[in-house]
Protein backbone atom coordinates (compact mmCIF):
# COMPACT_ATOMS: atom_id res chain seq x y z
CA UNK A 1 0.00 0.00 0.00
CA UNK A 2 0.89 3.60 0.27
CA UNK A 3 4.44 4.30 1.28
CA UNK A 4 7.32 7.08 1.42
CA UNK A 5 8.80 5.68 -1.83
CA UNK A 6 5.74 5.41 -4.21
CA UNK A 7 7.42 8.68 -6.03
CA UNK A 8 10.26 6.02 -7.10
CA UNK A 9 8.17 4.00 -9.15
CA UNK A 10 8.90 3.66 -12.62
CA UNK A 11 5.56 5.23 -15.39
CA UNK A 12 5.32 1.21 -15.71
CA UNK A 13 5.44 0.38 -12.34
CA UNK A 14 2.82 2.89 -11.28
CA UNK A 15 0.56 1.91 -13.75
CA UNK A 16 0.42 -1.81 -13.07
CA UNK A 17 0.34 -1.11 -9.32
CA UNK A 18 -3.12 0.91 -9.91
CA UNK A 19 -4.32 -1.31 -12.39
CA UNK A 20 -3.96 -4.36 -9.98
CA UNK A 21 -5.15 -1.76 -7.15
CA UNK A 22 -1.99 -2.14 -4.96
CA UNK A 23 -2.31 1.83 -4.33
CA UNK A 24 -5.17 4.01 -5.76
CA UNK A 25 -4.86 6.62 -8.17
CA UNK A 26 -6.14 9.49 -5.23
CA UNK A 27 -3.25 8.13 -2.69
CA UNK A 28 -0.76 8.21 -5.46
CA UNK A 29 -1.67 11.89 -7.14
CA UNK A 30 -1.88 12.78 -3.51
CA UNK A 31 1.73 11.27 -2.86
CA UNK A 32 2.80 13.37 -5.45
CA UNK A 33 1.00 16.50 -4.95
CA UNK A 34 2.78 16.33 -1.69
CA UNK A 35 6.28 16.14 -2.50
CA UNK A 36 5.24 18.88 -5.14
CA UNK A 37 4.51 21.12 -2.40
CA UNK A 38 7.79 19.81 -0.46
CA UNK A 39 10.21 20.85 -3.17
CA UNK A 40 8.84 23.60 -5.31
CA UNK A 41 10.44 26.15 -3.54
CA UNK A 42 13.64 24.65 -4.40
CA UNK A 43 13.00 23.52 -7.32
CA UNK A 44 10.62 25.44 -9.12
CA UNK A 45 9.42 22.95 -12.00
CA UNK A 46 5.81 24.06 -12.19
CA UNK A 47 4.10 27.36 -13.66
CA UNK A 48 0.47 25.94 -12.83
CA UNK A 49 -0.29 23.10 -10.08
CA UNK A 50 -3.37 21.28 -10.60
CA UNK A 51 -3.90 20.42 -6.97
CA UNK A 52 -7.77 19.93 -6.68
CA UNK A 53 -8.34 19.19 -10.80
CA UNK A 54 -5.75 15.86 -10.04
CA UNK A 55 -7.35 15.06 -6.67
CA UNK A 56 -10.89 15.19 -8.69
CA UNK A 57 -9.10 13.33 -11.84
CA UNK A 58 -7.65 10.73 -9.71
CA UNK A 59 -10.97 10.08 -8.21
CA UNK A 60 -12.64 9.13 -11.25
CA UNK A 61 -10.03 6.98 -12.67
CA UNK A 62 -10.40 4.99 -9.21
CA UNK A 63 -14.14 4.85 -9.84
CA UNK A 64 -13.86 4.19 -13.43
CA UNK A 65 -11.23 1.12 -12.13
CA UNK A 66 -14.04 0.16 -9.78
CA UNK A 67 -16.55 -0.53 -12.46
CA UNK A 68 -13.74 -2.48 -14.56
CA UNK A 69 -12.93 0.49 -17.08
CA UNK A 70 -9.33 1.27 -18.13
CA UNK A 71 -9.09 4.14 -20.24
CA UNK A 72 -5.65 3.45 -21.26
CA UNK A 73 -2.30 2.23 -20.46
CA UNK A 74 -1.93 5.03 -17.73
CA UNK A 75 -4.66 4.65 -16.30
CA UNK A 76 -4.48 6.89 -13.36
CA UNK A 77 -0.89 7.69 -13.60
CA UNK A 78 0.37 11.22 -12.74
CA UNK A 79 1.54 13.50 -14.99
CA UNK A 80 2.78 16.35 -16.01
CA UNK A 81 3.18 18.51 -19.46
CA UNK A 82 5.54 21.09 -20.50
CA UNK A 83 3.67 24.64 -20.57
CA UNK A 84 3.65 24.71 -24.65
CA UNK A 85 0.50 22.13 -24.62
CA UNK A 86 -2.90 23.92 -24.71
CA UNK A 87 -4.91 22.46 -21.92
CA UNK A 88 -8.60 23.51 -21.90
CA UNK A 89 -9.48 25.63 -18.88
CA UNK A 90 -6.16 25.78 -17.53
CA UNK A 91 -3.40 28.68 -18.11
CA UNK A 92 -1.20 27.89 -20.70
CA UNK A 93 1.81 30.55 -20.73
CA UNK A 94 4.96 29.08 -22.81
CA UNK A 95 6.91 30.46 -19.85
CA UNK A 96 5.62 33.97 -21.00
CA UNK A 97 4.31 37.26 -19.90
CA UNK A 98 2.48 37.83 -23.61
CA UNK A 99 0.14 34.77 -22.51
CA UNK A 100 0.70 35.00 -18.66
CA UNK A 101 -3.51 34.64 -18.45
CA UNK A 102 -4.19 32.39 -22.08
CA UNK A 103 -7.24 30.19 -21.14
CA UNK A 104 -7.17 28.36 -24.69
CA UNK A 105 -10.61 27.00 -25.89
CA UNK A 106 -9.06 23.59 -26.89
CA UNK A 107 -7.13 20.90 -25.55
CA UNK A 108 -3.61 19.88 -28.04
CA UNK A 109 -3.53 16.50 -29.82
CA UNK A 110 -0.86 16.01 -27.18
CA UNK A 111 -3.08 16.61 -24.01
CA UNK A 112 -6.11 14.89 -25.55
CA UNK A 113 -3.91 11.47 -25.98
CA UNK A 114 -2.84 12.05 -22.37
CA UNK A 115 -6.07 12.46 -21.19
CA UNK A 116 -7.25 9.54 -23.73
CA UNK A 117 -4.88 6.91 -21.74
CA UNK A 118 -6.36 7.71 -18.56
CA UNK A 119 -3.43 9.64 -17.27
CA UNK A 120 -4.14 12.57 -14.42
CA UNK A 121 -2.68 15.69 -14.96
CA UNK A 122 -0.81 17.28 -12.27
CA UNK A 123 0.34 20.55 -13.41
CA UNK A 124 1.98 22.51 -15.95
CA UNK A 125 5.87 23.22 -16.17
CA UNK A 126 8.05 25.70 -16.27
CA UNK A 127 10.10 26.54 -19.59
CA UNK A 128 12.11 29.05 -21.66
CA UNK A 129 10.03 31.42 -22.65
CA UNK A 130 8.40 30.23 -26.12
CA UNK A 131 10.74 27.66 -26.03
CA UNK A 132 14.17 29.80 -26.24
CA UNK A 133 16.68 28.72 -24.74
CA UNK A 134 19.17 26.03 -23.15
CA UNK A 135 18.49 26.67 -19.51
CA UNK A 136 14.92 27.27 -18.52
CA UNK A 137 16.47 31.05 -17.85
CA UNK A 138 14.39 33.10 -20.29
CA UNK A 139 11.10 32.14 -17.99
CA UNK A 140 9.21 35.24 -17.65
CA UNK A 141 8.27 32.75 -14.42
CA UNK A 142 11.51 32.54 -12.98
CA UNK A 143 14.07 29.72 -12.86
CA UNK A 144 14.07 26.07 -12.81
CA UNK A 145 17.29 24.75 -10.81
CA UNK A 146 18.38 21.15 -11.53
CA UNK A 147 17.62 18.72 -8.36
CA UNK A 148 20.92 17.61 -8.77
CA UNK A 149 22.34 21.00 -7.63
CA UNK A 150 20.42 23.55 -7.09
CA UNK A 151 23.15 26.13 -8.01
CA UNK A 152 23.00 24.79 -11.28
CA UNK A 153 20.38 24.89 -14.52
CA UNK A 154 18.22 22.08 -15.66
CA UNK A 155 18.80 22.63 -18.73
CA UNK A 156 16.32 24.07 -21.68
CA UNK A 157 13.88 24.82 -23.23
CA UNK A 158 12.20 21.67 -21.28
CA UNK A 159 13.68 22.10 -17.99
CA UNK A 160 10.98 22.14 -15.65
CA UNK A 161 9.70 19.10 -17.26
CA UNK A 162 13.13 17.32 -16.80
CA UNK A 163 13.60 18.29 -13.32
CA UNK A 164 10.03 17.46 -12.10
CA UNK A 165 11.17 13.80 -13.98
CA UNK A 166 14.09 14.06 -11.99
CA UNK A 167 13.04 15.12 -8.94
CA UNK A 168 9.70 12.48 -9.40
CA UNK A 169 7.05 15.36 -8.81
CA UNK A 170 5.50 13.54 -11.54
CA UNK A 171 6.13 9.82 -13.33
CA UNK A 172 6.55 11.26 -16.54
CA UNK A 173 6.31 14.11 -18.90
CA UNK A 174 6.43 15.46 -22.32
CA UNK A 175 8.50 18.12 -23.58
CA UNK A 176 9.45 19.63 -27.05
CA UNK A 177 12.37 19.54 -29.13
CA UNK A 178 13.45 22.07 -31.71
CA UNK A 179 17.04 22.09 -31.25
CA UNK A 180 17.70 19.91 -28.17
CA UNK A 181 15.09 21.05 -25.52
CA UNK A 182 14.28 17.69 -24.96
CA UNK A 183 17.45 16.02 -25.02
CA UNK A 184 19.65 18.25 -23.65
CA UNK A 185 17.64 18.71 -20.52
CA UNK A 186 17.14 15.14 -19.88
CA UNK A 187 20.95 14.46 -19.81
CA UNK A 188 21.54 17.61 -17.82
CA UNK A 189 19.07 15.59 -15.01
CA UNK A 190 20.02 12.22 -15.75
CA UNK A 191 16.83 11.55 -17.42
CA UNK A 192 15.75 9.89 -20.57
CA UNK A 193 14.25 12.19 -23.31
CA UNK A 194 13.35 11.83 -26.90
CA UNK A 195 12.85 13.82 -29.84
CA UNK A 196 11.15 11.48 -32.33
CA UNK A 197 10.76 12.09 -36.03
CA UNK A 198 9.56 15.45 -37.09
CA UNK A 199 5.88 14.30 -38.34
CA UNK A 200 5.66 11.27 -35.47
CA UNK A 201 3.41 13.35 -33.23
CA UNK A 202 0.57 15.87 -33.75
CA UNK A 203 1.78 19.88 -32.83
CA UNK A 204 -2.12 20.65 -33.31
CA UNK A 205 -2.22 22.79 -30.09
CA UNK A 206 1.73 22.80 -29.43
CA UNK A 207 2.25 26.37 -29.31
CA UNK A 208 4.43 26.74 -32.12
CA UNK A 209 8.20 28.29 -32.12
CA UNK A 210 9.45 26.75 -35.56
CA UNK A 211 7.59 25.13 -37.08
CA UNK A 212 9.63 23.14 -39.17
CA UNK A 213 11.77 21.81 -36.65
CA UNK A 214 9.29 21.80 -33.32
CA UNK A 215 8.17 18.33 -31.78
CA UNK A 216 7.10 16.64 -28.73
CA UNK A 217 8.35 13.58 -27.18
CA UNK A 218 8.91 11.77 -23.95
CA UNK A 219 10.58 12.69 -20.83
CA UNK A 220 10.82 9.96 -18.42
CA UNK A 221 13.26 8.01 -15.92
CA UNK A 222 13.77 4.83 -17.70
CA UNK A 223 13.56 3.63 -21.72
CA UNK A 224 11.17 1.72 -21.01
CA UNK A 225 9.10 4.33 -19.84
CA UNK A 226 9.50 6.50 -22.80
CA UNK A 227 9.31 3.99 -25.20
CA UNK A 228 5.57 3.66 -23.65
CA UNK A 229 4.88 7.20 -23.59
CA UNK A 230 5.99 7.81 -27.07
CA UNK A 231 3.23 5.36 -28.13
CA UNK A 232 0.80 7.22 -26.14
CA UNK A 233 1.06 10.60 -28.08
CA UNK A 234 2.21 9.42 -31.26
CA UNK A 235 0.09 9.20 -34.10
CA UNK A 236 -1.54 11.03 -37.26
CA UNK A 237 -3.61 13.58 -36.71
CA UNK A 238 -5.72 15.29 -39.74
CA UNK A 239 -5.25 19.00 -37.94
CA UNK A 240 -1.51 18.97 -38.11
CA UNK A 241 -0.99 18.73 -41.91
CA UNK A 242 2.38 17.53 -41.25
CA UNK A 243 1.78 14.51 -38.49
CA UNK A 244 2.56 11.28 -40.77
CA UNK A 245 -0.33 9.22 -41.97
CA UNK A 246 1.92 6.35 -40.72
CA UNK A 247 1.14 2.89 -37.96
CA UNK A 248 2.61 3.23 -34.78
CA UNK A 249 4.70 0.45 -33.78
CA UNK A 250 5.05 -1.32 -30.51
CA UNK A 251 8.24 0.78 -29.14
CA UNK A 252 8.21 -1.13 -25.46
CA UNK A 253 8.89 -4.23 -27.62
CA UNK A 254 11.70 -2.40 -28.81
CA UNK A 255 13.96 -2.03 -25.32
CA UNK A 256 14.78 -5.92 -24.87
CA UNK A 257 16.09 -6.44 -28.37
CA UNK A 258 19.18 -7.47 -28.84
CA UNK A 259 22.17 -5.21 -30.19
CA UNK A 260 24.41 -7.78 -31.17
CA UNK A 261 25.49 -6.89 -35.13
CA UNK A 262 24.39 -3.47 -34.73
CA UNK A 263 26.66 -0.58 -36.46
CA UNK A 264 26.88 2.32 -34.07
CA UNK A 265 28.57 5.54 -36.17
CA UNK A 266 30.85 7.76 -34.44
CA UNK A 267 30.53 11.05 -36.20
CA UNK A 268 34.16 12.84 -36.17
CA UNK A 269 33.13 15.62 -36.34
CA UNK A 270 30.97 15.52 -32.72
CA UNK A 271 34.29 14.43 -30.73
CA UNK A 272 36.40 17.27 -31.89
CA UNK A 273 36.93 20.33 -30.59
CA UNK A 274 38.03 21.72 -27.55
CA UNK A 275 34.34 22.00 -26.04
CA UNK A 276 33.79 18.88 -25.12
CA UNK A 277 34.42 18.01 -21.02
CA UNK A 278 37.15 15.30 -20.75
CA UNK A 279 34.25 13.70 -18.54
CA UNK A 280 31.49 13.48 -21.36
CA UNK A 281 33.75 12.42 -23.73
CA UNK A 282 34.70 9.65 -21.05
CA UNK A 283 31.17 8.64 -20.17
CA UNK A 284 30.14 8.54 -23.93
CA UNK A 285 33.38 5.94 -24.36
CA UNK A 286 31.63 3.90 -21.35
CA UNK A 287 28.29 4.00 -23.16
CA UNK A 288 30.12 2.90 -26.33
CA UNK A 289 31.72 0.28 -24.73
CA UNK A 290 28.20 -1.01 -23.12
CA UNK A 291 27.04 -1.23 -26.62
CA UNK A 292 30.06 -3.04 -28.41
CA UNK A 293 30.31 -5.15 -25.01
CA UNK A 294 26.50 -6.48 -25.66
CA UNK A 295 27.68 -7.80 -29.56
CA UNK A 296 27.29 -4.16 -31.06
CA UNK A 297 30.21 -3.14 -34.06
CA UNK A 298 31.88 0.90 -33.75
CA UNK A 299 31.79 2.27 -37.12
CA UNK A 300 33.79 5.83 -38.13
CA UNK A 301 31.66 7.93 -40.15
CA UNK A 302 31.46 11.86 -41.03
CA UNK A 303 29.28 14.68 -41.25
CA UNK A 304 30.98 17.03 -42.81
CA UNK A 305 28.78 19.73 -42.50
CA UNK A 306 28.31 19.88 -38.80
CA UNK A 307 30.46 22.89 -38.14
CA UNK A 308 27.47 25.07 -40.09
CA UNK A 309 24.38 23.26 -38.22
CA UNK A 310 24.72 26.31 -35.60
CA UNK A 311 24.84 29.06 -38.00
CA UNK A 312 21.49 27.10 -40.03
CA UNK A 313 19.35 26.91 -37.27
CA UNK A 314 20.04 30.43 -35.91
CA UNK A 315 18.40 31.64 -39.07
CA UNK A 316 15.66 29.38 -40.00
CA UNK A 317 14.92 28.84 -36.25
CA UNK A 318 14.01 32.65 -35.52
CA UNK A 319 12.46 33.25 -39.12
CA UNK A 320 10.36 30.39 -38.42
CA UNK A 321 9.21 32.20 -35.12
CA UNK A 322 9.05 35.71 -36.14
CA UNK A 323 6.35 34.71 -38.42
CA UNK A 324 4.95 32.28 -35.70
CA UNK A 325 4.70 34.76 -32.72
CA UNK A 326 3.29 37.85 -34.95
CA UNK A 327 0.16 36.72 -34.05
CA UNK A 328 0.89 37.52 -30.52
CA UNK A 329 -0.36 41.45 -30.66
CA UNK A 330 -2.96 42.24 -27.62
CA UNK A 331 -5.74 42.12 -29.90
CA UNK A 332 -7.69 38.99 -29.05
CA UNK A 333 -6.23 37.37 -25.92
CA UNK A 334 -3.09 37.54 -23.55
CA UNK A 335 -1.61 40.78 -22.54
CA UNK A 336 -2.53 43.81 -23.61
CA UNK A 337 0.00 47.65 -22.93
CA UNK A 338 -2.12 49.93 -21.90
CA UNK A 339 -2.38 53.57 -23.06
CA UNK A 340 -1.69 53.23 -26.34
CA UNK A 341 -3.18 56.17 -29.27
CA UNK A 342 -3.44 53.43 -32.13
CA UNK A 343 -3.55 50.04 -33.14
CA UNK A 344 0.47 50.02 -34.34
CA UNK A 345 1.16 51.40 -30.92
CA UNK A 346 -0.71 48.96 -28.96
CA UNK A 347 0.67 46.24 -30.55
CA UNK A 348 4.39 47.49 -30.83
CA UNK A 349 3.75 48.44 -26.72
CA UNK A 350 2.35 44.87 -26.09
CA UNK A 351 5.28 43.06 -27.74
CA UNK A 352 7.50 45.13 -26.23
CA UNK A 353 6.33 44.32 -22.45
CA UNK A 354 4.86 41.19 -23.14
CA UNK A 355 8.56 39.65 -24.51
CA UNK A 356 11.93 38.87 -22.90
CA UNK A 357 15.27 39.75 -24.28
CA UNK A 358 15.54 36.41 -25.71
CA UNK A 359 12.35 36.52 -27.53
CA UNK A 360 13.15 40.03 -29.00
CA UNK A 361 16.25 39.15 -30.14
CA UNK A 362 15.48 35.87 -32.00
CA UNK A 363 11.80 37.74 -33.71
CA UNK A 364 14.56 40.57 -34.43
CA UNK A 365 16.96 38.41 -36.74
CA UNK A 366 14.01 36.41 -38.08
CA UNK A 367 12.43 38.98 -39.36
CA UNK A 368 15.95 40.68 -40.94
CA UNK A 369 16.51 37.10 -42.56
CA UNK A 370 13.11 37.33 -44.03
CA UNK A 371 13.52 40.95 -45.14
CA UNK A 372 13.11 41.92 -48.52
CA UNK A 373 16.86 42.44 -49.96
CA UNK A 374 17.71 39.68 -47.39
CA UNK A 375 16.25 36.53 -47.26
CA UNK A 376 17.93 34.85 -49.88
CA UNK A 377 21.90 35.67 -48.45
CA UNK A 378 20.10 34.43 -44.94
CA UNK A 379 17.16 32.30 -44.66
CA UNK A 380 17.38 30.83 -48.07
CA UNK A 381 20.93 29.91 -47.79
CA UNK A 382 20.51 28.19 -44.68
CA UNK A 383 17.84 26.09 -46.48
CA UNK A 384 20.35 25.13 -48.74
CA UNK A 385 22.50 24.82 -46.12
CA UNK A 386 20.34 22.73 -44.13
CA UNK A 387 19.50 19.79 -47.18
CA UNK A 388 23.72 19.06 -47.23
CA UNK A 389 23.32 18.53 -43.48
CA UNK A 390 20.50 16.23 -44.39
CA UNK A 391 22.11 14.68 -46.90
CA UNK A 392 25.39 14.02 -44.56
CA UNK A 393 23.31 12.37 -42.14
CA UNK A 394 21.44 10.13 -44.95
CA UNK A 395 24.95 9.23 -45.71
CA UNK A 396 26.33 8.01 -42.63
CA UNK A 397 22.85 5.91 -42.42
CA UNK A 398 24.61 3.38 -45.04
CA UNK A 399 27.01 2.71 -43.05
CA UNK A 400 25.65 3.22 -39.20
CA UNK A 401 22.31 1.92 -37.72
CA UNK A 402 22.88 4.52 -35.05
CA UNK A 403 24.92 7.16 -34.49
CA UNK A 404 26.10 8.01 -30.86
CA UNK A 405 27.45 10.84 -29.69
CA UNK A 406 27.60 13.32 -26.37
CA UNK A 407 24.18 14.90 -25.81
CA UNK A 408 25.63 18.35 -24.66
CA UNK A 409 29.29 19.39 -24.11
CA UNK A 410 29.58 19.66 -20.74
CA UNK A 411 27.21 18.73 -17.34
CA UNK A 412 24.87 21.09 -16.02
CA UNK A 413 26.51 24.95 -15.68
CA UNK A 414 25.40 27.55 -13.04
CA UNK A 415 22.83 29.89 -13.17
CA UNK A 416 23.46 33.39 -14.62
CA UNK A 417 27.15 31.70 -16.21
CA UNK A 418 25.65 31.79 -19.82
CA UNK A 419 23.50 34.83 -19.75
CA UNK A 420 25.88 37.25 -20.57
CA UNK A 421 26.46 36.37 -23.84
CA UNK A 422 23.71 34.60 -26.47
CA UNK A 423 26.01 33.04 -28.31
CA UNK A 424 27.45 31.61 -25.45
CA UNK A 425 24.63 29.78 -24.73
CA UNK A 426 23.78 28.74 -28.12
CA UNK A 427 26.63 26.47 -28.51
CA UNK A 428 25.09 24.52 -25.45
CA UNK A 429 23.19 22.71 -28.57
CA UNK A 430 25.83 22.30 -30.96
CA UNK A 431 25.56 18.20 -30.56
CA UNK A 432 21.48 18.62 -30.46
CA UNK A 433 20.64 20.70 -33.28
CA UNK A 434 21.44 18.97 -36.64
CA UNK A 435 18.73 15.92 -35.40
CA UNK A 436 16.18 18.68 -35.78
CA UNK A 437 17.45 20.28 -39.38
CA UNK A 438 17.15 17.01 -40.72
CA UNK A 439 13.67 15.82 -39.27
CA UNK A 440 15.59 12.41 -37.74
CA UNK A 441 14.96 11.20 -34.17
CA UNK A 442 16.94 11.29 -31.65
CA UNK A 443 17.06 10.45 -27.88
CA UNK A 444 19.38 11.08 -24.65
CA UNK A 445 19.83 8.30 -22.33
CA UNK A 446 22.47 8.83 -19.05
CA UNK A 447 25.78 7.46 -18.85
CA UNK A 448 27.67 8.68 -15.51
CA UNK A 449 28.06 11.08 -13.46
CA UNK A 450 30.71 13.84 -13.67
CA UNK A 451 33.14 13.74 -10.41
CA UNK A 452 31.24 16.21 -8.80
CA UNK A 453 27.65 13.97 -9.24
CA UNK A 454 26.15 16.02 -12.06
CA UNK A 455 24.67 13.66 -14.66
CA UNK A 456 25.96 12.95 -18.39
CA UNK A 457 23.64 11.42 -21.34
CA UNK A 458 24.53 10.18 -24.69
CA UNK A 459 22.39 10.68 -27.60
CA UNK A 460 21.90 8.38 -30.16
CA UNK A 461 20.37 9.24 -33.41
CA UNK A 462 18.86 7.45 -36.08
CA UNK A 463 17.40 7.67 -39.69
CA UNK A 464 13.93 9.04 -39.88
CA UNK A 465 10.86 6.73 -38.90
CA UNK A 466 13.57 4.51 -37.03
CA UNK A 467 12.52 5.16 -33.03
CA UNK A 468 12.53 1.50 -32.71
CA UNK A 469 16.38 1.45 -33.10
CA UNK A 470 16.70 3.85 -30.34
CA UNK A 471 14.78 2.55 -28.52
CA UNK A 472 17.21 -0.90 -28.91
CA UNK A 473 20.33 0.88 -28.45
CA UNK A 474 19.17 3.32 -25.66
CA UNK A 475 18.45 0.04 -23.50
CA UNK A 476 20.98 -1.91 -23.83
CA UNK A 477 23.12 1.36 -22.61
CA UNK A 478 20.78 1.63 -19.69
CA UNK A 479 20.84 -2.49 -18.97
CA UNK A 480 24.92 -1.95 -18.35
CA UNK A 481 24.99 1.75 -16.85
CA UNK A 482 21.53 1.91 -14.57
CA UNK A 483 21.82 5.42 -13.19
CA UNK A 484 20.15 6.12 -10.34
CA UNK A 485 16.60 6.70 -10.35
CA UNK A 486 15.92 10.03 -9.07
CA UNK A 487 17.68 12.83 -8.15
CA UNK A 488 18.86 12.91 -5.07
CA UNK A 489 16.99 15.63 -3.54
CA UNK A 490 14.24 15.07 -0.55
CA UNK A 491 12.04 16.95 0.56
CA UNK B 1 29.45 43.53 -40.27
CA UNK B 2 27.60 46.12 -38.10
CA UNK B 3 23.94 46.43 -38.71
CA UNK B 4 22.99 50.13 -38.43
CA UNK B 5 20.65 51.80 -35.89
CA UNK B 6 18.23 52.58 -38.80
CA UNK B 7 18.02 49.04 -39.50
CA UNK B 8 17.26 48.02 -36.63
CA UNK B 9 14.89 50.45 -36.05
CA UNK B 10 13.08 49.60 -39.71
CA UNK B 11 13.64 45.86 -38.77
CA UNK B 12 11.88 46.60 -35.19
CA UNK B 13 9.26 48.57 -37.06
CA UNK B 14 8.62 45.60 -39.15
CA UNK B 15 8.09 43.26 -36.37
CA UNK B 16 6.33 45.50 -34.43
CA UNK B 17 8.31 45.91 -31.05
CA UNK B 18 8.52 49.13 -29.31
CA UNK B 19 12.43 50.05 -28.13
CA UNK B 20 14.25 52.26 -26.46
CA UNK B 21 17.29 54.06 -27.56
CA UNK B 22 19.40 51.76 -25.29
CA UNK B 23 17.46 48.84 -26.29
CA UNK B 24 18.21 49.59 -30.07
CA UNK B 25 22.06 49.82 -29.45
CA UNK B 26 22.17 47.03 -27.06
CA UNK B 27 20.27 44.36 -29.60
CA UNK B 28 22.20 46.15 -31.89
CA UNK B 29 25.50 45.07 -31.04
CA UNK B 30 24.35 41.59 -30.23
CA UNK B 31 22.43 41.26 -33.82
CA UNK B 32 25.52 42.41 -35.57
CA UNK B 33 27.18 39.47 -33.14
CA UNK B 34 24.88 37.05 -34.60
CA UNK B 35 24.92 38.17 -38.15
CA UNK B 36 28.72 38.04 -37.89
CA UNK B 37 28.68 34.23 -36.41
CA UNK B 38 26.08 32.92 -39.35
CA UNK B 39 27.45 34.69 -42.06
CA UNK B 40 30.52 31.88 -42.27
CA UNK B 41 27.65 29.98 -44.43
CA UNK B 42 29.02 32.14 -47.50
CA UNK B 43 32.05 29.33 -47.15
CA UNK B 44 30.02 26.31 -48.59
CA UNK B 45 28.93 26.60 -52.70
CA UNK B 46 25.40 25.60 -52.58
CA UNK B 47 24.27 27.12 -56.54
CA UNK B 48 22.96 23.53 -57.13
CA UNK B 49 21.56 22.78 -54.12
CA UNK B 50 17.52 22.68 -53.39
CA UNK B 51 16.34 24.21 -50.28
CA UNK B 52 14.97 22.03 -47.62
CA UNK B 53 11.96 23.63 -46.06
CA UNK B 54 10.50 20.26 -45.40
CA UNK B 55 12.86 17.37 -43.73
CA UNK B 56 10.52 14.78 -43.90
CA UNK B 57 8.56 15.42 -46.95
CA UNK B 58 4.61 14.37 -46.86
CA UNK B 59 3.12 16.19 -49.66
CA UNK B 60 -0.08 18.21 -49.41
CA UNK B 61 -2.56 16.47 -47.54
CA UNK B 62 -5.93 17.15 -48.79
CA UNK B 63 -9.77 16.92 -47.20
CA UNK B 64 -13.33 17.32 -48.39
CA UNK B 65 -14.26 21.25 -47.97
CA UNK B 66 -16.55 20.30 -45.02
CA UNK B 67 -17.41 22.88 -42.72
CA UNK B 68 -16.49 21.63 -39.19
CA UNK B 69 -17.88 24.29 -36.54
CA UNK B 70 -15.73 24.72 -33.53
CA UNK B 71 -18.70 24.97 -31.50
CA UNK B 72 -17.54 26.90 -28.20
CA UNK B 73 -17.29 30.66 -29.68
CA UNK B 74 -17.51 31.84 -25.84
CA UNK B 75 -14.34 29.91 -24.80
CA UNK B 76 -12.62 32.38 -27.44
CA UNK B 77 -14.10 35.26 -26.94
CA UNK B 78 -13.55 35.29 -23.10
CA UNK B 79 -9.36 35.75 -23.33
CA UNK B 80 -10.18 38.83 -25.38
CA UNK B 81 -8.58 41.65 -23.50
CA UNK B 82 -11.23 44.11 -24.87
CA UNK B 83 -14.47 42.67 -25.41
CA UNK B 84 -17.63 44.24 -27.27
CA UNK B 85 -20.14 42.18 -27.93
CA UNK B 86 -18.79 39.39 -30.31
CA UNK B 87 -16.13 41.34 -31.53
CA UNK B 88 -12.61 42.06 -30.08
CA UNK B 89 -12.49 45.65 -29.88
CA UNK B 90 -8.81 47.51 -30.34
CA UNK B 91 -7.73 51.06 -30.43
CA UNK B 92 -8.63 52.94 -34.08
CA UNK B 93 -6.00 52.97 -36.24
CA UNK B 94 -3.63 55.88 -36.82
CA UNK B 95 -2.06 56.27 -40.24
CA UNK B 96 1.55 58.01 -40.18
Amino acid sequence: MANGSAHTWTLLEAARKVREKEISSQELTRALLDRIDALEPKVHAHITILREAAIAQAGERDRELAKGIERGPLHGVPVGLKDIFCTRGVRTTCGSRILHNFDPPYDACVTEKILASGAVLLGKHNMDEFAMGSSTETSFFGPTRNPWDLARIPGGSSGGTAAAVAAAMCFAGVGTDTGGSIRQPASLCGVVGMKPTYGRVSRYGMIAFASSLDQAGPIARTVSDAAALLGVIAGHDRRDSTSLDLPVPDYLAAVRRPVRGLRVGLPKEYYEGGGLSPEVREAVEKALKALTDQGAVAVDVSLPHTEYALATYYLIAPAEASSNLARYDGVRYGHRAEGAAGLIEMMSKTRAEGFGDEVKRRVMIGTYALSAGYYEAYYGKAQKVRTLIRRDFTKAFEAADVLLTPTAPTPAFRLGEKTGDPLTMYLSDIYTIPCNLAGIPGISVPCGLSATGLPIGAQLLSNHFREETLFTAAGAIERALPPPRTAPLEG
Amino acid sequence: MAITREEVLHVARLARLAMSDAEVERIGGQLSTILDYVKQLDRLDTRDVVPTSHAVETGTPMRDDVVIPFGDREAILANAPDRRGDCFRVPRIIED
